[in-house]
């Protein structure tokens, strides 16, 4: 066991590790954050992607030590208190998350790619996604939160609960059939 | 066979159908927030891996380094003699054999006296921390005698003598073949001899595995009081607390099942694994929890995936194009074990009867073991490699006949409220309207044969089942059940038995209970995936879940909502049909002014009936299919439909492929939340987009290096589409308001999946006149496949 000093989500954190501890396990085994997922053991999928001084890198391929002495975000830290954070509320009401498994990955590269660029055009957000493999969605409901999320991180108001996502899909009755 | 329209209408049940759209449902049909949404984008959601109990242990499993082979001899007594090690398990420990079809039970939790493939579990231990686990399995030895190893299904059933893969039924048989369907409908030669144009092919679909991004996870936890505790990354937890309790022999009312949220399954966590059963049983031995994680590399080695099929199709038309006569051909690699296999092998004939009307139809499929891991079901199971080499054979028939391929599908629609050649019930159908959503919205007509060379379009049509009529082992119990209690705070609590893998289920049961009971979606808690509180759904699998789920749903809501509409009736001395629910309050009908909030008229009922609950079950229509043998196998509720344009880019001088839009039109009968249904839709079109162009499930051959080794086991190698491979993707959901389906629902979640892979084959087709008949669509395959007909780069238009 090593003793490694995160700083994590804005908390200084001290924990106990074996010594080839990736930052992943550190977080979900030492220190419980088991927002970010192992997918795949090494560096393939993204779904332990965090944010790490401000940009979003692979935690299962990054041993904890690297991590010593800078700022850490996981998907746990992207909310303010109890207000989600745009990004998070737009997967709600776009349907961007299925089985949510990929989720916390997607998340934290879209919020490293906000901070950065506010203003994404569609081909920008496909690519700074290009590291986070979803299995369930096919990416296009995807987009459609960050893009409605973009909108909103400029200071623009929160949708309010319930409202729907953007444009509903189109809907075509069959003609006498059925019923 | 002529249509029985009046079998087709016949439900006998009540029409839950509304009527159309807009038809003053409140809730059902609008997007809506899921009801785990937050907790997914919050990372609350507890999946699994991210459950920790106090003094748990680590498992790791030993698995075979050999396709084939006797086990000779274990010893396990360095391992049990490392420090921090507290049990080892063998095969021997758990010795009764399992499956997840009742009548193929030809698997145990590890391996008894042989292994059948690289990767098959052997023993497993329980230790202190990983490390210490993964370093026990290195001091536990194994003698093994190498058996020949069968790798290639057609030299698996062409064996005449043993080792067989497993021990034939009968002596005399060959015990490398799992099972053999036959079926002819009609006289199909009379058919093919009275065509006018008889189209043949050989086909070939590659194997492909599901890759959920969570891996298979469980923690078993025995209690000092014989209780069993088995929490599992499962789509069947009902069967698996089954098969717990018999291979383990403990009494299936000490047996709980918990099934947390599960990172994606696809059909690939649809039946027990060896996992369950060695969590479960380390425990036991030790009395501390136990955790079993597989690494990715285990995933695709547990596979279930997509069969490999070897299919040979001949398919007759008259002059107009009309269909005369189809027969099949296939063979199937099914892998070392049944698995689902008895099912794929009807399903790989019987799904593909509609959406045409076929006067004349065989089909002749075999599944062969090979010594490779089990083949089973993923998303649209059995009926994705046939539809793919059926929809190329119908437009290679329109191109024959000079007739629009999307004209030739309409010309031999079925029609709704009919019955197939093998005598399957078909009720709504809005195939017709899914050609037309996609001719529209893709351009088709300024499209088809107009684009520039290197440039195409192609469209496929598909089926599938909505749920399967007869439960995977026999009983007349229902298939689905649902509880709902009320509280009185108005806060309607939801027991769901289903299985959450990212579908959306647990939201769909809260928007029915919302739209029956006029309750506000925040004041509905759905508690779901645990056996010790939640009655009995048999899974998520075969699209099944809001077919049936949903109506016992209903059953329930409507059951629970005349308690409330009686009690309030009486408040107000009218009529309980004058109650309504609807928006938070009961209201009375009419423009009268009279209503109380929900939870008051709640209150009112518990006070005249008592504690306010009510179950509700859905059970399917057994008496629905034709007389033959198999006959019940394809037998489904109601079936949805789809229809898909592919639009594709070929690169000639490399043989690359690039899909730029996919136009999915789909016959779901009605969505329920369009929002969620467009996500299935879109999933699923991104799944058959993989198959056709990027994904192989292959293992090596002996002259590859080593025999049976997975060629490339990791999210690297077993490619996958990112965000910049996939195409755009373009929903259009079509409602044909199914008469027995809840609100005229039937299933999204697998159909939309079928016709981008023969769409992209008949796209690359139009664009540079060569036909793609072998998946995936790979750079070096079309390469060859363009060299072999003939087209370069320097020939360019010259191949149309």
């Amino acid at each position: 066991m090593e003793v490694v000093r995160l700083r994590v989500n804005g908390d200084e954190r001290v924990c106990g590790v074996p010594a080839h501890y990736t930052l992943l396990e550190t977080l979900r085994y030492g220190l419980g954050l088991t927002g970010s997922k192992q997918g795949c053991d090494k560096g393939d999928c993204g779904a332990c992607t965090v944010i790490v001084d401000g940009r979003a890198i692979l935690s299962c391929i990054t041993p904890v030590w690297e991590a010593e002495g800078r700022e850490v975000r996981t998907v746990e830290g992207l909310a303010r208190g109890t207000e989600p954070h745009p990004v998070q509320d737009e997967f709600d009401l776009n349907g961007a998350a299925q089985c949510g498994f990929c989720t916390p990955g997607i998340l934290c590269s879209s919020v490293a790619l906000l901070d950065q660029n506010p203003t994404p055009t569609r081909e920008e957000i496909r690519a700074a996604l290009a590291g986070n493999l979803c299995r369930c969605t096919g990416y296009a409901k995807i987009y459609d939160a960050v893009e409605a999320a973009a909108t909103r991180v400029g200071g623009k108001a929160r949708r309010p609960d319930g409202a729907g996502p953007g444009p509903a899909p189109k809907r075509t009755p069959a003609r006498g059939v059925g019923v | 066979m002529s249509a029985r329209d009046d079998r087709g209408r016949a439900s006998g049940r009540d029409a839950r159908a509304a009527g159309q759209p807009g038809d003053g449902l409140s809730t059902i049909g609008r997007p809506m927030r899921k009801v785990d949404g937050l907790a997914k984008s919050t990372g609350r959601a507890r999946y699994t891996d991210d459950i920790r109990l106090p003094g748990m242990l680590h498992g790791k499993i030993l698995r075979s380094p050999h396709p084939h082979a006797r086990i000779v001899a274990i010893d396990t007594s360095r391992a049990e003699a490392l420090e921090g090690v507290h049990a080892v398990v063998t095969g021997s420990d758990m010795p009764t054999r399992y499956g997840i079809i009742p009548w193929t039970p030809d698997e145990y939790p590890l391996c008894v006296d042989r292994v059948r493939h690289i990767g098959d579990g052997v023993a497993a231990v329980a230790a202190v921390d990983e490390d210490t686990a993964n370093a026990a399995l290195d001091l536990i030895d194994v003698a093994y005698e190498e058996l020949p190893a069968y790798l290639d299904p057609h030299k698996a059933i062409a064996a005449d003598s043993g080792p067989y893969i497993h021990e034939p039924r009968k002596p005399g048989q060959n015990g490398n073949v799992t099972k053999v369907v036959r079926l002819e409908f009609g006289d199909v030669e009379a058919g093919l001899g009275d065509s006018h144009v008889v189209v043949e092919g050989d086909y070939f679909f590659e194997g492909t595995t599901h890759t959920p991004i969570e891996p298979h996870c469980a923690i078993g936890l025995a209690e000092g009081n014989g209780k069993l505790t088995v929490w599992s990354a499962t789509q069947v937890p009902h069967y698996l607390h089954r098969e717990l309790a018999r291979v383990l022999e403990v009494d299936p009312a000490h047996v709980r099942v918990i099934q947390p949220p599960v990172g994606g399954a696809f059909g690939g966590k649809s039946e027990p694994f060896d996992l369950e059963f060695c969590v479960a049983k380390l425990s036991m031995m030790t009395g501390r929890p136990v955790k079993i994680l597989y690494t990715r590399e285990e995933v695709f080695y547990s596979h279930r995936g997509r069969h490999p099929f070897h299919m040979r199709y001949r398919t007759g038309a008259t002059r107009d194009g009309m269909l005369t006569s189809v027969d099949a051909e296939i063979v199937m690699d099914g892998g070392a074990y049944a698995s689902f296999g008895l099912v794929t092998t009807y399903y790989a004939g019987q799904l593909l009867t509609a959406p045409y009307r076929m006067p004349a139809y065989r089909f002749h499929s075999t599944r062969a073991y090979t010594n490779k891991p089990a083949c089973g079901p993923k998303r649209g199971h059995g009926s994705v490699q046939p539809r793919f080499a059926f929809e190329v054979q119908l437009d290679r028939i329109a191109e024959r006949l000079e007739i629009d391929p999307i004209g030739l599908r309409r010309r031999n629609f079925i029609g709704a409220n009919t019955r197939t050649v093998n005598d399957l019930r078909i009720t709504s159908n809005g195939f017709l309207e899914c050609l037309d959503e996609v001719e529209r919205a893709s351009d088709w007509k300024r499209k088809h044969r107009r684009l520039p060379f290197g440039r195409g379009v192609g469209v496929a049509g598909s089926t599938y089942i909505t749920g399967t009529n007869y439960p995977i082992y026999p009983n007349d119990m229902p298939q689905s059940g649902i509880q709902l209690q009320v509280d009185r705070s108005g806060r309607v609590a939801v027991f769901s038995g289903a299985s959450e893998i990212g579908q959306g289920v647990d939201s769909m049961v809260a928007y029915i209970v919302a739209e029956e009971l006029g309750v506000p979606l925040d004041h509905i808690r759905v508690l779901a995936g645990d056996t010790d509180f939640t009655p009995v759904d048999l899974g998520a699998y075969s699209s099944r879940v809001t077919f049936m789920l949903g109506n016992a749903c209903i059953d329930a809501a409507r059951k629970l909502k005349a308690q409330v509409q009686e009690a309030v009736a009486a408040e107000w001395s009218v009529k309980p049909r004058e109650v309504l629910l609807a928006g938070g309050l009961a209201v009375q009908a009419g423009d009268t002014g009279t209503s109380m909030p929900v939870r008051d008229a709640f209150n009112l009922a518990e006070a005249a009936v008592g504690t306010l609950g009510a179950t509700g079950s859905y059970n399917t229509p057994k008496d629905v299919h034709g007389d033959y043998r198999g006959a019940t196998i394809g037998a489904s509720p109601a079936y949805s439909f789809t229809a898909h344009v592919a639009e594709v880019e070929v690169d000639v001088e490399t043989g690359f492929v690039t899909v730029d839009r996919i136009w999915i039109a789909h016959d779901c009968g009605r969505a329920l939340n369009p929002v969620l249904v467009a996500g299935q839709m879109e999933g699923s079109a991104y799944m058959g987009f993989a198959e056709a162009l990027m994904e192989e499930q292959i293992f090596k051959t002996e002259d590859q290096g080593r025999a049976g080794l997975h060629n490339a086991p990791s999210l690297l190698d077993y490619r996958i589409p990112t965000s910049l491979d996939t195409p755009a993707l373009e929903s259009l959901i079509v409602e044909s308001i199914d008469p027995e389906g809840p609100y005229g629902a039937k299933e999204a979640g697998e159909g939309p999946l079928h016709p981008s892979i023969p769409a992209i084959a008949n796209a690359i087709y139009d664009a540079v006149g060569v036909r793609m008949d072998s998946l995936p669509f790979s750079p070096p395959r079309v390469w060859r496949a363009l060299r072999s007909a003939g087209v370069t780069g320097a020939r360019r238009g010259v191949a149309r």
